[in-house]
């Protein structure tokens, strides 16, 4: 029986299989790609958590009134000792769907906007990975096969870019396009969308991706195999898509929660400053601003936002490590079978 | 003119020689000591003939002369005109257009030299050929002024200041009668300054001044010492006094949270910035003592575009103003304690002032509440139902509460609204260049000086509209020839008849705000927090508190 066994040749698995199984074994990825899906899930269901506590996070309610176990309570307390100035908003109930995390400054639900902020934070550091990749990944496959006049144009452009500091590129972008939005011919985008920081934040990351895919590109423009295709008469840019770009799939793949995570950091920045994301809309960037004038009275409007983004960024960049490690044919994890 | 002028000098005197006992008495108890002061920023450019804020307005007082100032006093009083370098207030001819000034005798400059005529002459020169920020208005009156507009660099304002050394006297001649000349004499741009003083901004570099006081010290990230005059002797207590403090302290870069802890402690003594909103409970309650709450010539507004849609259509102006809870707004800016709900331009207690509001529930005097109703059926009848309007605020606290809450009221009467937040460094030349296409705005504008016409004619004049430009200040691009006309025979009447002008500037304050190019929010008040030992607080209708008329022992 057991020569038998011996004999029979062995399932080998796939690079795929092996990077996954070696993921799963990675606790410390795993724990943070959970508590990712935890926030992104919670973020999601944000218009059903207003619909469900009958709240409106982007309108003002300074007059509303709520019952808190039977009393009539205003959300915008005003002092009434001494001079009576001032207005403070009502503190965390720690009641689900009732203001749980207390009112901003206009009396809004905090936990309501929480929500609807971490959801344009994802949406936005989402979308912008996603044009910076694919963006970054052109740019660097153009320049690496192509080599020539059209790498140092290419790398020059990305090197112009790449000088300025990224926050003040995207700063300045920010505030030249904030008021107006951009028209470039038949393309409109208003001053409010959220495209515009996804843009910007997109634009100031190419460089990020598309030097090291370059780097790569290079490498692989002088392999044997791209050799091959060249002489055989392949056309360039087939051998780009079925050749070169498959190898370097693994590369791009550790770069999505990276870049998220540096992506979610810069929209933050932006939106604290106010040239990100628009009032009345949310991001945890916004929050963090209208929390700015409560730090004294009430500062878990700002504390919060905080805390999800660091949690968010920290779950995102110890899941991409973990990746980067699965995915790396060097990489020392061990998987049990193998 | 000439009787007001005469019983305003009578009035100055009186009051004058009434109050010097008690001052002499103070000031052997109370004399010496440092007055900390802290902002988060600089002022800008210690020039006086160029800085136009309320921070570099307010310091210059105890430092800087010219022929005439607001008088230091409190309430009312410290809106009248006395003679400061002048003698006495200036005789003016029966056309109105020439004033006679008397300089003093023996005054000199804290670097020793002496003031005389020529000095008066050069600052006059120095105000056009620094390209001064009000030199093409409150001062293109003068004669010549034209000719040092149109070329800065040779103004001599021939014929316009003319200085007569052996009287002592200076002669300014005016191209019409302007009953607003004393106000704008009075104002820190047409402080008397040595006439070798050179005719560029002079940024951090301090001039030498006429005061009880001068600056010693200056660095704009750091901080500002301003200490006693040695070559000053009191001439006139009611326009110049001695001060208490030996020295004034004016340290920048704490922030409002580190400023308000800081006089709790008994660190520093006052802020210049607003007090942090999260600690007016705390202060109200805890520090009564140590609050000042004075009132304040100033209005907080949205101005309307009336060029542009939506609000190029009256009614749909008329329904913002209508749909506007001012009571939230002023619940934004602090409470009742801290604003009042306005509907109209003038502030109250203002010269022309009669309470007057038509868009509330039952209009009339008062702001009662919105009617929410009447707007949207404004907005219906108007037809602009559904229209983008964006509302560009300063990127400030308060300034994006206000945005933000306008936006919901915007929402809720038919519009389509978003609200966009700009670097306060910015957004108030932002919102006045038309290239901009603003249409909504929240803004504030406080008094350079007490007339009725520096709200009406300055911020609703065809001639403040200017198209393309950063500094059209009608940001409502409002222009009605009648009420122009209007405008310009109050300003004329307001040279013999002072009372009569008044009343037509109500009447025009009423004509204004029914066309609503504007949406009145509240008039705020100003809430000064000072250490526990700070004395004799005196606020100042006209510059804020007195700082060198207060002691610290």
């Amino acid at each position: 029986m057991s020569s038998q066994v011996a004999a029979m040749p062995r399932k080998t698995r796939g690079p795929w299989a092996v990077a996954f199984a070696k993921l799963a074994t990675d606790r410390a990825a795993m724990a943070s790609l959970a508590v990712f899906l935890i926030i992104v899930l919670a973020c999601f269901s944000a218009p059903l958590y207003a619909k469900w506590a009958g709240t409106d996070p982007f309108a003002s309610t300074l007059d509303a009134v709520i019952q808190i176990d039977g009393a009539d309570v205003p959300v915008m307390e005003q002092s009434t000792e001494g001079l009576g100035l001032g207005y403070t908003p009502i503190g965390p109930t720690w009641r689900l769907g009732n203001y749980f995390l207390g009112a901003d400054s206009q009396g809004r639900d905090v936990m309501a906007r929480l929500l609807y902020g971490g959801l344009n934070s994802l949406l936005i550091s989402g979308a912008a990975t996603i044009f910076t990749l694919i963006v970054g990944t052109m740019a660097g496959l153009i320049a690496g096969y192509f080599g020539g006049i059209t790498d140092t144009v290419l790398s020059r452009l990305l090197d112009v870019l790449w000088a300025f500091p990224i926050y003040l590129l995207a700063i300045s972008l920010s505030i030249v396009t904030i008021a107006q939005g951009i028209a470039i011919g038949p393309i409109e985008i208003q001053s409010g969308s959220l495209w515009l920081p996804i843009i910007i934040i997109g634009i100031v990351y190419i460089p990020y991706v598309a030097r090291p895919i370059r780097g790569q590109v290079l490498a692989l423009r002088h392999s044997e195999f791209v050799f091959a295709a060249i002489n055989l008469g392949v056309p360039g840019w087939r051998i780009l898509w079925r050749d070169i770009l498959p190898n370097i799939t693994t590369t791009l793949i550790v770069f999505v929660p990276l870049m998220m995570a540096l992506n979610m950091l810069t929209e933050s920045a932006l939106s604290f400053l106010s040239i990100g994301v628009q009032p009345p809309a949310a991001s945890w960037g916004t929050i963090i601003q209208d929390g700015q004038a409560l730090l004294y009275t009430r500062p878990l409007v700002a504390l919060v936002p905080g805390l999800a983004i660091a949690v968010s960024v920290m779950a995102l960049n110890v899941f991409g490590d973990g990746l980067r490690d699965a995915l790396d044919p060097r990489s020392k994890v061990r998987l049990g079978r193998d | 003119m000439k009787k007001l002028l005469l019983a305003a000098s009578a009035a100055a005197l009186l009051a004058g020689s009434w109050l010097a006992p008690a001052q002499a008495e103070y000031l052997k108890e109370h004399r010496g000591g440092t007055i900390r002061l802290l902002a988060r920023s600089a002022a800008g450019t210690l020039d006086p003939h160029i800085n136009y804020t309320d921070q570099g307005w307010q310091m210059y007082q105890p430092i800087y002369d010219g022929l005439v100032a607001f008088r230091k006093a409190e309430g009312v009083e410290g809106f009248s005109i006395v003679p400061d370098l002048a003698e006495a207030l200036p005789t003016v001819s029966d056309d109105g257009k020439t004033f006679t000034f008397k300089l003093r005798k023996g005054i000199k400059f804290s670097n020793g030299q002496d003031l005389g005529v020529k000095d008066v002459v050069a600052s006059f020169q120095r105000i056009f050929k620094i390209s001064g920020p009000t030199s093409g208005t409150f001062y293109a009156g003068i004669v010549g002024a034209d000719k040092c507009l149109a070329d800065t660099k040779s103004c001599t304002l021939e014929g316009g200041v003319v200085a007569d050394e052996a009287a002592g006297t200076i002669t300014l001649n005016l191209t019409k009668p302007d009953a607003e000349i004393l106000y704008k004499l009075a104002l820190p741009h047409a402080v008397i300054l040595p006439a070798d003083t050179p005719a560029e901004d002079m940024g951090s570099k301090p001039i030498p001044s006429t005061g009880p006081y001068m600056i010693s010290a200056f660095d704009p990230n750091k901080g500002m010492t301003v200490s006693r005059n040695p070559n000053f002797k009191q001439w006139s207590e009611e326009a110049q006094p001695d001060g208490y403090p030996d020295v004034v302290q004016y340290d920048f870069g704490l922030s409002e949270e580190a400023a308000v802890t800081a006089i709790q402690n008994g660190e520093a003594d006052w802020m210049f910035d607003a007090l942090p909103s999260d600690r007016l409970g705390e202060l109200g309650s805890k520090s009564m003592d140590q609050l000042h709450i004075s009132p304040l010539s100033a209005w907080w507004y949205a101005p309307l575009n009336t060029r542009m849609a939506p609000f190029d259509n009256e009614k749909a102006r008329q329904a913002v103003a209508y749909a506007v809870d001012r009571n939230t707004l002023v619940k934004l800016f602090g409470g009742k304690v801290l604003a009042s709900p306005v509907c109209q331009v003038l502030p109250p207690d203002f010269p022309g002032h009669e309470d007057y509001c038509p868009f509330t529930k039952n209009p009339g005097a008062k702001w009662s509440a919105p009617d929410v109703d009447k707007a949207k059926q404004l907005v219906e009848e108007s037809g602009t139902k559904g229209q983008k309007v964006t509302i560009i605020v300063e990127d400030t606290a308060i300034s994006r509460s206000i945005g933000v809450y306008l936006q919901s009221v915007l929402t809720n009467i038919g519009y389509v609204a978003d609200v966009k937040p700009i670097s306060s460094n910015l957004q108030f030349t932002y919102i006045q260049n038309t290239n901009n296409k603003v249409q909504m705005s929240v803004t504030q504008w406080y008094k350079d000086y007490p007339a009725a016409s520096d709200f009406l004619n300055i911020l609703f004049s065809c001639a403040s509209y200017r198209e393309g430009s950063d500094a059209s200040i009608n940001i409502s691009g409002f222009c009605d020839k009648d009420i122009d006309a209007q405008m310009q025979k109050a300003l004329d009447l307001g040279v013999t008849d002072q009372k009569a002008a008044d009343k037509l500037w109500a009447a025009i304050d009423k004509q204004v705000t029914d066309k609503a190019p504007a949406v009145g929010l509240f008039t705020p008040k100003r809430l000064d927090f000072v250490s526990k030992r700070i004395g004799n607080f005196k606020f100042n209708p006209q510059f804020n508190w007195i700082i060198t008329q207060s002691w610290v022992q």
